[in-house]
């Protein structure tokens, strides 16, 4: 199939649906690729590396809807050039939206199109590879920071120098999705005190393994977190422990950056006026929800806005943009992972399985026909925990170990006593002789088991080895028998002499050979 | 001719050699002056016993010794380290087959005795010793024959085999009964028959993942084999070396047995493998990734491990291995292997191939010194290892595997599994560890995947 990427048309976007990169990875599969000329000079992948690739360049826009079998975008297109170009049978793969974009719908329901939104590929961990709200999310989340500490007038990190102290910038981020985690690393790793709340308990370790605090709230009742792995609209009486924990973090806070989103609905708004006022001059808040209208109330979606009281609003809704590059390389993979899974034989022929979970959740208009909203899929992104057992108290814990302890015990007392009703047996009846070899064998095996345990478990083939040449030993059984008057011992007798012989100078020899193989560094 | 006092003092300087000899493995430095003890005290022993009263010095001895020894010497030169679980094996059958004609011999020159009591001992002994020495006779070459490929390492499961087993178990000792009541001959030769079937039997019965402790077991039974010849006998060094060999396969058997969770039992009944109830469904997908990345991978890292299993001893990687590991500690990386207590199909297997492949032994640990430090490793190889590294173990109560002590690899930043193909190994147990996030698979013969790697870092 042709596969084409136009460059796109809204103000300001700088990424592109392919890169040279995914163009080769595409044409393994038995794909062809063309790109519509300058598509991807702003995110600094030119016309010739695309040429390089084997891609081919078409003029305009027109000419590549007209090639191209599979339209892949960033952007959902303009109403505009969808009632042009678009035609029946065409794919167009791109982010959507389509709650937001039903009129969208309906023209491409109309033209006959398929439309795979990039947005509704669900989150569970088949889809990852292709999960682009993530990929741009990480992006976001990193770029929050850089983005905080253009515009913050101070070092992340803490130093002390001749000139004095310099405290460390502390960093509040809300909400622990991708971008949060993002955002969480890479203000860590400048060297800020983070904090990180989220209104999902179980991400809690998350936060805190990538080396952040985790603000806990006052408040028992915290299931928020949803099976499709968003966090669900809280509880008045939860917003306002929220709101409490919010304010008192305020006035501490240098930087804030909100990630919080709940999908189909405008973002909720978390940091009130109140709050902004709060906060130190010179502080910085990136609201990452912008688009969805802001976690914060004075948020100007697209525009750096400061207050009176000289705190920081970025507003920014393009911040993967601002790392087209990347974005573009992450986007064009998650866009070539899904063409790969509609490739199932690799052999360049698209089959959109709609029976197959993950294409049937991303397919929103499919042979003249809206297929949006898609039915529900059930997977968690936290992980459910397995029949949780009750916890045990220490004071169990302790009651159980004794219990063992008291098992333990009473178990190697019976085996004495069972011991010595059996020594008692044998002594009564088995003759002196016996009794004397029989005290050698018991303390042999006591020797043996002293020795045996400080052997070094690396060495446990070469113990092997020379046991197998100590227990040729029995070559002196044989020895003692060989003169025998009788033809069959002398033979038993010799062959057992041959046997323990190789089991004896074979096995020190391998032990010795092994042994001299062990080299330190 | 030395004298029966002489002769006694050898064999306790013999045995005090055996077990410095034993002990000295405790550390790889003094390992090496420990075989000579061994040495030592087994040349001891045999000059001793050859010169001492009651020995005849004939032609046939002197034959027997010195083509045995010839045979050692070139079967211990030529045997490649892949190769030790088979001779290990082999060579405890010898002492199985040893034990047996010894006490064959034993029955047919009928000695006289004293009591009545004596007899009946000296006749149990006969009797044990042939049991012992048969069993791991015809045990020890079914291991070999496992071990080597020559015999199927699947499972050999007849119908009511537990039941076999006991049946010859109670007719061995009904015959002891008999032969102790003056039955003849006829009785041991049988029971001698039965007990070769029963160490057949055994052994046919257990798969090949549980080679480990099959090989230790057998290990530990010819030690006691020896140990009854020398009751029989009379002969305490024997007992003394007997005992030794015996409680150290014991031991053996034991660590193998406790690195599996599992009991000794169930390992000797064989029968592996029936889930304990609905396992949990393995969600993910298994990502490839090819030796370019790998390379890049490894590049990006600053703590490596590498965790081996038989799989690299199946593909002879152990050299590529080490020059992979060479390389990367070169570049200043910190490269570590991890190597649990069952990797391989003999205690301690992946040391030696190591060893020989020139790793040197101290990056080579334990599971126990290195489990701790996955979490700071940021890249993990897994090469042809599976059930050492399957997360189900931990997470998973219904896994057949369920409560083994598993190397923790998937905490790592990334892991990376060398596998021949897809599909579930020997012990048929999905593996969640191949559908983990952090982790992509490179298939291919190991050999090959870490030469392409080697050749992708440079």
């Amino acid at each position: 199939m042709k596969i084409g990427a136009p460059r796109e048309r809204h103000p300001g976007e700088k990424r592109v649906a392919m890169t040279p990169k995914s163009a080769r990875e595409l044409m393994k599969i038995g794909h062809e690729c063309l790109i519509e000329a300058g598509a991807g000079e702003e995110a600094g992948f030119l016309d010739r590396d695309y040429e390089e690739a084997g891609v081919k360049i078409v003029p305009d826009l027109a000419a590549l809807y007209e090639e191209a079998e599979v339209v892949t975008r960033v952007r959902p297109p303009e109403e505009e050039e969808m009632k042009r170009h678009l035609r029946k049978g065409q794919i167009l793969i791109s982010f959507f939206w389509p709650a937001q974009n039903e009129n969208l719908m309906k023209i491409a329901a109309d033209k006959g199109a398929t439309v795979l939104a990039m947005d509704m590929i669900p989150r569970i961990s088949r889809a990852q590879k292709m999960d682009a709200l993530s990929s741009m999310a990480n992006i976001a989340g990193y770029r929050a920071v850089i983005e905080a500490a253009e515009h913050f007038g101070r070092f992340f990190t803490g130093q002390v120098t001749a000139a004095g102290k310099i405290p460390p910038a502390k960093v509040l981020v809300i909400g622990a999705g991708v971008a949060g985690l993002a955002a969480i690393g890479t203000a860590v790793s400048l060297g800020a005190i983070v904090r990180a709340f989220d209104v999902r308990p179980e991400v809690a370790e998350q936060i805190e393994s990538m080396g952040a605090e985790f603000l806990m709230l006052d408040f028992s009742d915290s299931g928020l977190s949803s099976e499709d792995g968003y966090a669900k609209p809280a509880s008045p009486e939860f917003l306002e422990a929220e709101m409490k924990l919010f304010r008192q973090q305020a006035p501490d806070v240098d930087i804030v950056i909100t990630t919080a989103l709940i999908p189909g609905r405008p973002a909720p708004k978390l940091w009130t006026r109140d709050m902004v006022e709060m906060m130190k001059p010179g502080s910085v808040i990136v609201d990452l929800a912008a688009e969805q209208g802001g976690n914060c109330e004075l948020t100007v979606p697209g525009e750096l806005y400061e207050t009176e009281n000289r705190v920081k609003i970025i507003g920014y809704t393009d911040m993967p943009s601002r790392m087209a590059t990347t974005a573009s390389e992450l986007y064009a993979t998650n866009i070539r992972h899904l063409i790969g899974d509609l490739t199932p034989d690799k052999d360049g022929a698209i089959v959109l399985d709609m029976e197959d979970e993950v294409i049937r959740h991303a397919t929103v208009v499919h042979g003249g026909e809206i297929t949006f909203p898609p039915p529900p899929v059930k997977v968690s992104a936290a992980p459910k925990k397995p029949a949780a057992r009750p916890e045990k108290t220490p004071e169990e814990i302790a009651a159980e170990e004794a219990a063992a302890r008291r098992r333990a015990g009473m178990r190697q007392v019976a085996l004495l006593v069972l011991g010595g009703i059996a020594m008692y047996f044998i002594g009564l009846y088995a003759p002196p002789a016996f009794m004397q070899h029989f005290i050698v064998f018991v303390l042999a095996v006591f020797v043996g088991f002293q020795v045996i345990w400080n052997v070094n478990h690396a060495l446990h083939t070469p113990l092997m080895a020379i046991t197998n040449a100590i227990s040729g030993i029995i070559v002196i059984g044989a020895l003692l028998q060989i003169g025998a008057p009788q033809l069959i011992v002398q033979v038993l007798a010799a062959v057992s002499v041959l046997i323990a012989t190789i089991n004896i100078v074979g096995g020190f020899w391998v032990t010795r050979r092994m042994l001299q193989m062990f080299r330190k560094s | 001719m030395i004298s029966t006092g002489l002769q006694t003092a050898a064999y306790i300087a013999a045995t005090v050699l055996f077990i410095l000899a034993l002990g000295g493995l405790s550390n790889h430095e003094s390992a090496k002056r420990a075989v000579w003890f061994g040495i030592v005290g087994m040349a001891l022993a045999i000059l001793a016993t050859i010169f001492g009263p009651g020995v005849a010095i004939n032609a046939l001895l002197i034959a027997a010794l010195v083509i045995g020894a010839v045979i050692g010497a070139w079967v211990a030169i030529r045997v490649e380290m892949t190769g030790m679980p088979q001779l290990v094996a082999l060579l405890h059958s010898f002492v199985g087959l040893a034990a047996v004609f010894i006490g064959i011999n034993s029955d047919i020159m009928a000695l006289e005795f004293p009591t009545e009591a004596e007899k009946i001992i000296h006749e149990a002994e006969i009797f044990l010793g042939v049991f012992i020495g048969a069993v791991t006779f015809t045990g020890s070459l079914v291991a070999w024959g496992k071990l080597s490929g020559r015999i199927d390492g699947k499972p050999l499961t007849i119908p009511l085999r537990h039941m076999w087993n006991a049946l010859v178990i109670i007719a061995s000792f009904g015959l002891m009964i008999l032969y102790m009541e003056g039955a003849g001959s006829w009785s041991l030769y049988v029971m001698t028959l039965l007990a070769l079937l029963l160490g057949w039997h055994l052994v046919m019965g257990i798969g090949g993942a549980d080679m480990p402790v099959v090989v230790s077991m057998l290990n530990s039974y010819s030690g006691w084999a020896a140990a009854a010849t020398g009751f029989l006998l009379g002969n305490d060094l024997l007992i003394v070396t007997g005992a030794l060999v015996g409680s150290s396969g014991a031991i053996l058997s034991y660590i193998m047995c406790r690195a599996m969770n599992r009991s000794f039992i169930s390992v000797i009944l064989g029968g592996f493998g029936g889930a304990r109830g609905p396992q949990q469904a393995v969600e993910g997908e298994m990502v490839a990734t090819d030796p370019e990345s790998v390379a890049a991978a490894l590049e990006a890292a600053k703590n490596v491990i590498i965790v081996p299993g038989y799989g690299m001893a199946v593909a002879q990687a152990q050299n590529a291995v080490s020059e992979l590991v060479r390389k990367l500690r070169e570049k200043g990386k910190n490269v570590r292997f991890a190597i649990h207590p069952v990797a391989g199909r003999l205690p301690g297997h992946m040391n030696v191939l190591l060893a020989e492949a020139k790793v040197p032994y101290d990056i080579v640990l334990e599971m126990d010194e290195i489990n701790e430090d996955f979490p700071e490793t940021d890249v993990v190889i897994v090469i042809g290892a599976n059930d050492i590294v399957n997360p189900a173990a931990q997470e998973d109560p219904n896994s057949p595997i369920a409560g083994m002590p598993v190397l923790e690899v998937w905490k790592a930043g990334q892991v990376i599994v060398l596998k021949r193909g897809q599909g579930t190994g020997y012990s048929g147990i999905e593996n969640p560890l191949f559908y983990k996030e952090n982790t992509r698979m490179l298939y291919g013969d190991a050999k090959d995947s870490v030469e392409k790697v080697i050749q992708a870092l440079d």
